[in-house]
């Protein structure tokens, strides 16, 4: 699989990051490398091997349904750039 | 040419937890804005999540309701997309590995002779959180977000393309309804938005197997809704494919006001989800020992009930289907025939004057102004000859109005039934002394003078009279 130069805008869009023409050929050459890597993997035979999803082999321990926390809203507000009657203000969000 | 609609529905069900689904904030609805929004839930830097473990009892029961397969490992993904409702910029979901796989369930459509049942294939259930809210105009130029909701944990339920009419559809969304407040696992409130519903559709030319370009309807908050907005849809897309146009894959609304649906935003590009495993959570492994604590706890299903109402009580399919139609009906009925009435009889007066009562006054059998040992209590008079069906009636009527138990309404309105052998011998004797020629009539061959006989004694006995030894009576006077 070959990368091309729009798909590292496209990339770079979706994740919001800024790449300007020089870094997108940069970046292009960089993911090249690690996807000639992922495809060198590729021609390992896993026959039979579970996927990994985590680097450990542990499961998820898990919580009792308990209410632990309290309202703090007017300490996590004290450092929002915008705020009215409770709501955090953001820059208006058109559907 | 002939078309085929081709309808799919993703259901997110609100589950009944106390807290959120990676943090021990509250998920009560109506709170303050933000009042229940914890470090989590508003995703500052260093904050792991932490799975509740009756999120995953939910799962369960649900899998084991739709007997489907209940992954003994599953596995959480981030669903990568930028939103302010959604702080972290992604959404913990499950992808590759959901905790509920393939299940079914049978849905009833329409009524009367047109009824048919139909099976609709799961395709999958799986864990994740919901987003904020977003509130607009609150201020000129911005928006508001309020994210009490963030982390509020969901079942989202898949099925496959199974459903071929709106009817289909929204049979299959009341039944979903009905059952995931069955077990318990969510309180279906589709106003507060914890049962949403997301319709795919997609028009085809009718045989064909190939599946049509499909919009997605989302968010309907309404069975009603669901009706209009699928009927309107399918249209829209058979006009535009026979005027020569082409559908795309897109995203839309349906506004109540104009009956129409409209596009919201293209699909390609939001579609790029860019999920990957989430690190911050292991996989999730759930036991068989874990299922077979869940299903000591699930109650009987509806499918199992209306089999043991029909075999039990020898109800009919139709009835026992109605009576399993809701939790709270069925608990009725259950608890109505455990006071030793008659089951036949319990179920006729549910399905029949109950349900009218309730229907005319938009009530849930919840708040059934009669309670299953008040029913059973006018059914007693009803099996023991006390009162007349028609009697039983006014007793309904008068008790549904607050006026007291049988028993009292009975005797103050005096509707006793006069099951004394010797008045009623007293009241027949008269009616055929007064009339002779209906007599006549009647030893002449004609059968109808003998049923104006017993009219005739029911008038002169106010109605009180038990018909059934009226008519004994009649007969042994008769002759007949």
């Amino acid at each position: 699989m070959s990368l091309k130069s729009a798909d590292i805008k496209r990339i770079a869009h979706l994740a919001r990051i800024e790449v300007n023409d020089i870094e997108a050929e940069a970046t292009l050459s960089k993911l090249t490398g690690i996807l000639g890597l992922i495809e060198q993997m590729q021609a390992v035979d896993t026959t039979g091997i579970v996927p990994m999803s985590h680097s450990q082999d542990v499961t998820q321990r898990l919580r009792e349904d308990i209410v632990t926390e309290s309202n703090q809203r007017e300490l996590f507000q004290s450092i929002a750039p915008a705020v009215e009657e409770g709501l955090y203000l953001v820059p208006k969000v058109i559907e | 040419m002939e078309w085929e609609v081709v309808i799919g529905l993703e259901t997110h069900t609100q589950l009944q937890t106390k807290t959120k689904i990676f943090s021990g904030a509250s998920t009560a609805f109506g709170s303050e804005p933000n009042t229940q929004a914890c470090v989590v839930s508003l995703a500052f830097p260093g904050v792991l999540p932490v799975l509740n473990q009756e999120a995953v009892k939910c799962a369960i029961k649900f899998g084991l309701a739709v007997n489907a397969e209940i992954a003994p490992r599953s596995v959480f993904a981030r669903k990568n997309y930028f939103y302010p409702d959604l702080p972290k910029g992604y959404q913990i979901s499950q992808y590759e590995l959901p905790v509920v796989g393939k299940g079914s369930m049978t849905i009833q459509v329409g009524s009367g002779d047109n009824a048919y049942e139909k099976t609709i294939r799961i395709t999958r259930a799986h864990l994740e959180e919901d987003a904020g809210k977003s509130v607009h105009g609150a201020q000129e130029g911005m928006s508001g977000i309020d994210l009490n909701r963030a982390g509020t944990p969901l079942l989202e339920i898949v099925t496959e393309p199974d459903m071929r009419s709106a009817a289909e559809a929204v049979a299959y969304a009341k039944k979903l309804h009905d059952l995931v407040q069955w077990i318990g696992i969510c309180d279906g409130n589709m106003q507060e938005g914890s049962f949403r519903c997301d319709v795919n559709v997609s028009v085809r030319p009718k045989g064909s197997d190939k599946l049509g370009t499909r919009r997605e309807i989302k968010n309907l908050n309404s069975f009603k809704f669901m009706q209009q907005a699928i009927e309107f849809e399918t249209r829209w897309q058979i006009e535009t494919l026979e005027d020569g146009g082409s559908i795309h894959q897109a995203t839309v609304l349906f506004n109540p006001d104009t009956g129409e649906t409209r596009a919201m935003r293209s699909k390609e590009e939001a579609n790029d989800y860019r999920y990957f495993p989430d690190p911050d959570l292991l996989p999730l492994a759930i036991s068989e020992n874990d299922i077979n604590t869940v299903k000591a706890q699930m109650p009987e299903l509806p499918e199992a009930m209306k089999a043991r109402f029909e075999a039990q009580f020898g109800l009919a399919h139709y009835d026992a289907n109605a009576l399993t139609g809701s939790r709270g009906t069925a608990d009725y009925f259950v608890a109505t025939v455990n006071e030793g009435s008659d089951a036949k009889l319990v179920a006729n007066w549910v399905m029949g004057s109950i349900s009218a009562k309730l229907n005319a006054e938009d009530k849930d059998i919840s708040a059934s102004p009669i309670s299953p040992s008040g029913l059973a209590s006018l059914i007693k008079r009803i099996q023991d000859g006390t009162i007349s069906n028609n009697a039983a009636k006014q007793v309904f009527e008068a008790m549904w109005a607050g006026e007291g138990d049988a028993d009292q309404i009975i005797e103050s309105k005096g509707l006793k039934q006069v099951s004394d052998t010797g008045a009623i011998e007293a009241i027949v004797d008269e009616v055929l002394a007064a009339n002779a020629s209906m007599v006549e009539e009647f030893k002449a061959g004609k059968e109808k003078a003998f049923n104006a006989l017993v009219g005739q004694a029911m008038k002169a006995s106010k109605g009180k009279a038990n018909p059934a030894q009226v008519n004994e009576i009649l007969k042994k006077k008769l002759g007949a």
